[in-house]
């Protein structure tokens, strides 16, 4: 009796153990978000309703609920919140203009040289990203190749530069999130079966028809995680304005930035980053409900 | 966009049509006519040509020589939306993102034909589906989606429909059923069918006139009873079922019959049902011909003496029979179950016997053997 009791308790602590499994094998990273991710937002919410220690020191502040640091902090910064949206908006509409070719010409037409252009795609990322965006500044430089065509072409005055514009931080922002747009297209398109694509030519579709109503909505789920990882680093980010932009180009990173590290105003700039990741959720949120792509995925 | 309903209809012609990769050509010099309003099949073993032709045919693959016409249209240079061809692939290829109604409503649409509705619902009536209309293909099962492949092909109305190996992917009973509704909406639609299959069992079901193809050519055309009793190459007689094929020398003849002798032994062969260039010849026989009894029974016809039997299977309906002949070569004979006679055992000698009308002559350079290596099931 003593032996078959053993054996059973051993049986029903294998169970358990197996039953611990999932939770062990998800410990490290569950531990790693708390820290790193659940912890920094908890304090990040407790920041962005402080307040000021009367009569003390710059950047000195005492816990308080303070809510009305969130409608001070947009009111101030509507501008660069508006333009920060807007300037992602164009960054990604033009990454997705020129990546959807470039994805469609890797994963249909590359043939060998696909493995090659994937790693080409890739290959920026060897180089830092703040060395990068810096290039841009040459490039669109006084002495660099872009003016002299454009100027020579008369698309641009003479007088008119490129850097420190607009157009800088646009075109800077579209190339550094360019490879975030290309890889979910390609992967999107590869799953094509191009036996659909024959079907539909077979069907009585032309090229462009069948690009139309086949390709373009079975690569959706892939235009949708494009734009997502796109949009969304680029409506936060703040390097390219910062290099490639003037004052009147400041997106709410920079906002956040200088609030946090220059002005040491914590409880703006937890206000601030809290709106942010606010609007994002809710942009992205209906952006997913309306491409309606939950399907195909 | 393509008026698929009048100008080019007719008979298909394939002429003198070469279609090669590299260096190697996959269909070899392929004419062809098929009859407006057939059930065709290109039948053959795996890379023997059949898939390319009927590319061609579609206009997903272009030749690399001949042309391709239509009745009175040369369809060679069209793109395949141009074609008044309907194709049903071998995964079906349905458009994954639209409902089952979209999939069929979508060369419709491309036509700009009006009543979509009225076509879609009697075509999804036709395969018996009109409650999955709104569903995706995803929910489907793979005889459902068959089906519906099926539907969005011949909702168009097509000149000629292609269907790619369309029951490979279901099961044996599912692939039964489906071949005789196959066959019978292609009777009941009135278009031109054309079949590519591996499947030797497939095309005779379904097909009035079978194309065997092989290596790029077809050895064969003819009815599927043209073609078993009377096939004219060891590699059609092979493949098309099995062949029990001899090695023989002409010595004589007897009437309309000739004299062959086997290995020391003679039988008859009809002079009509000779293929042979000289006096080597191969002679063949259907298994299920053979009539198969211990040593010693008296027996008419063609005879052969000396078997021993070297296997036995069961199999239901009938008893299947190795026999290992002096020469070292085994032939291969069924017999129905039909007379409440337990079956022979390993090792009895027999006699075996048939009607010299049964009997068919190959040339003898032939391979006796040709064909008979591919599995026509698998492939």
């Amino acid at each position: 009796m003593a032996f078959l009791h053993a054996s059973a308790s051993k049986v029903t602590s294998l169970k358990e153990k197996k039953s611990l499994l999932p939770y062990l094998l998800l410990a490290p990273g569950m531990i790693w978000l708390f820290t790193f991710f659940i912890l920094p937002i908890v304090n990040l919410a407790q920041t962005s309703t402080q307040t000021p220690v009367k009569g003390g020191d710059t950047g000195q502040y005492e816990q308080t609920l303070r809510f009305s640091n969130y409608v001070d902090a947009f009111i101030n910064n509507k501008e660069q919140f508006t333009r920060s949206f807007f300037y992602a908006f164009l960054a990604t509409v033009l990454a997705l203009a020129i990546a959807y070719p470039l994805a469609y010409g890797i994963a249909f037409k590359s043939g060998r040289w696909k493995n090659i252009l994937l790693v080409l795609v890739i290959a920026p990322f060897f180089t830092s990203f703040l060395l990068r965006t810096i290039a841009w500044k040459q490039i669109l430089g006084e002495e660099g190749p872009v003016i002299a065509a454009l100027r020579g072409l008369n698309i641009i005055s003479q007088q008119t530069t490129l850097t420190a514009s607009a157009f800088a931080v646009v075109t800077g922002m579209t190339y550094n999130f360019l490879p975030f747009m290309t890889l979910p297209l390609y992967a999107s398109l590869e799953r094509i079966d191009p036996r659909t694509l024959e079907a539909a030519g077979d069907l009585y579709a032309n090229a462009f028809t069948t690009f139309r109503k086949v390709t373009v909505p079975l690569s959706m789920p892939g235009v949708v995680a494009g734009t997502l990882l796109t949009f969304i680093p680029a409506a936060g980010d703040y390097i390219n304005a910062a290099i490639l932009g003037n004052p009147n180009t400041k997106m709410i990173g920079n906002v956040i930035e200088s609030r946090f590290f220059k002005i040491v105003d914590y409880p703006t700039a937890a206000a601030l980053s809290f709106t942010l990741m606010a609007a994002i959720l809710i942009l992205v949120t209906i952006y997913i409900r309306k491409a309606g792509t939950e399907e195909l995925v | 966009m393509v008026d698929a309903s009048s100008s080019t209809r007719g008979d298909l012609r394939i002429v003198s049509v070469t279609k090669s990769f590299g260096d190697f050509n996959a269909v070899d010099d392929l004419t062809l006519t098929i009859p407006e309003g057939s059930f065709f099949a290109l039948l053959g073993p795996s890379g023997c040509g059949k898939t390319t032709t009927l590319r061609m045919i579609a206009g997903l693959e272009e030749p690399t020589a001949g042309t391709i016409h239509l009745g009175a249209t040369d369809i060679t240079n069209k793109r395949p939306y141009q074609r008044p061809i309907n194709t049903v692939f071998q995964n079906y290829a349905l458009f994954p993102h639209l409902s089952i109604y979209e999939n069929i409503a979508f060369g419709l649409r491309r036509r700009g034909i009006k009543d979509v509705q009225e076509a879609v619902d009697k075509v999804l009536k036709l395969v018996e589906l009109p409650h999955l209309a709104q569903r995706k293909p995803a929910q489907l099962s793979g005889g459902q989606q068959q089906r519906i492949a099926l539907a969005r092909a011949i909702v168009n109305r097509p000149a000629l429909l292609l269907l790619d190996e369309p029951l490979g992917a279901l099961d044996l009973k599912l692939r039964r059923q489906m071949q005789i509704e196959l066959k019978w909406i292609q009777t009941e639609v009135g278009i031109t069918f054309v079949h590519v299959t591996h499947d030797q069992e497939e095309a005779m079901t379904m097909a009035d006139t079978i194309a065997v193809m092989n290596e790029g050519k077809v050895e064969q055309m003819g009815s599927p009873a043209d073609l078993y009793d009377d096939p004219e190459t060891a590699f059609v007689a092979n493949f098309l079922g099995q062949s029990n094929l001899i090695q023989g020398i002409i010595e004589g003849t007897d009437g309309d019959a000739l004299v062959v002798g086997v290995f020391g032994q003679k039988i008859k062969i009809m002079k009509s049902r000779s293929r042979a260039h000289d006096s080597l010849v191969l002679a063949g026989i259907r298994p299920e011909k053979i009539r198969i009894q211990k040593v010693g029974t008296q027996m008419s016809g063609n005879i052969l003496t000396g078997g021993v039997i070297a296997d036995v299977s069961y199999i239901g309906v009938s008893t299947q029979y190795q026999v290992e002949m002096p020469w070292k070569q085994e032939l291969i004979v069924f017999e129905q179950n039909d007379d409440g006679v337990p079956p022979l055992e390993k090792g009895d000698q027999v006699v075996m016997s048939w009607e010299p009308i049964f009997t068919f002559a190959l040339d003898g350079a032939e391979d006796a053997r040709a064909g008979s290596e591919v599995n026509p099931v698998e492939a």
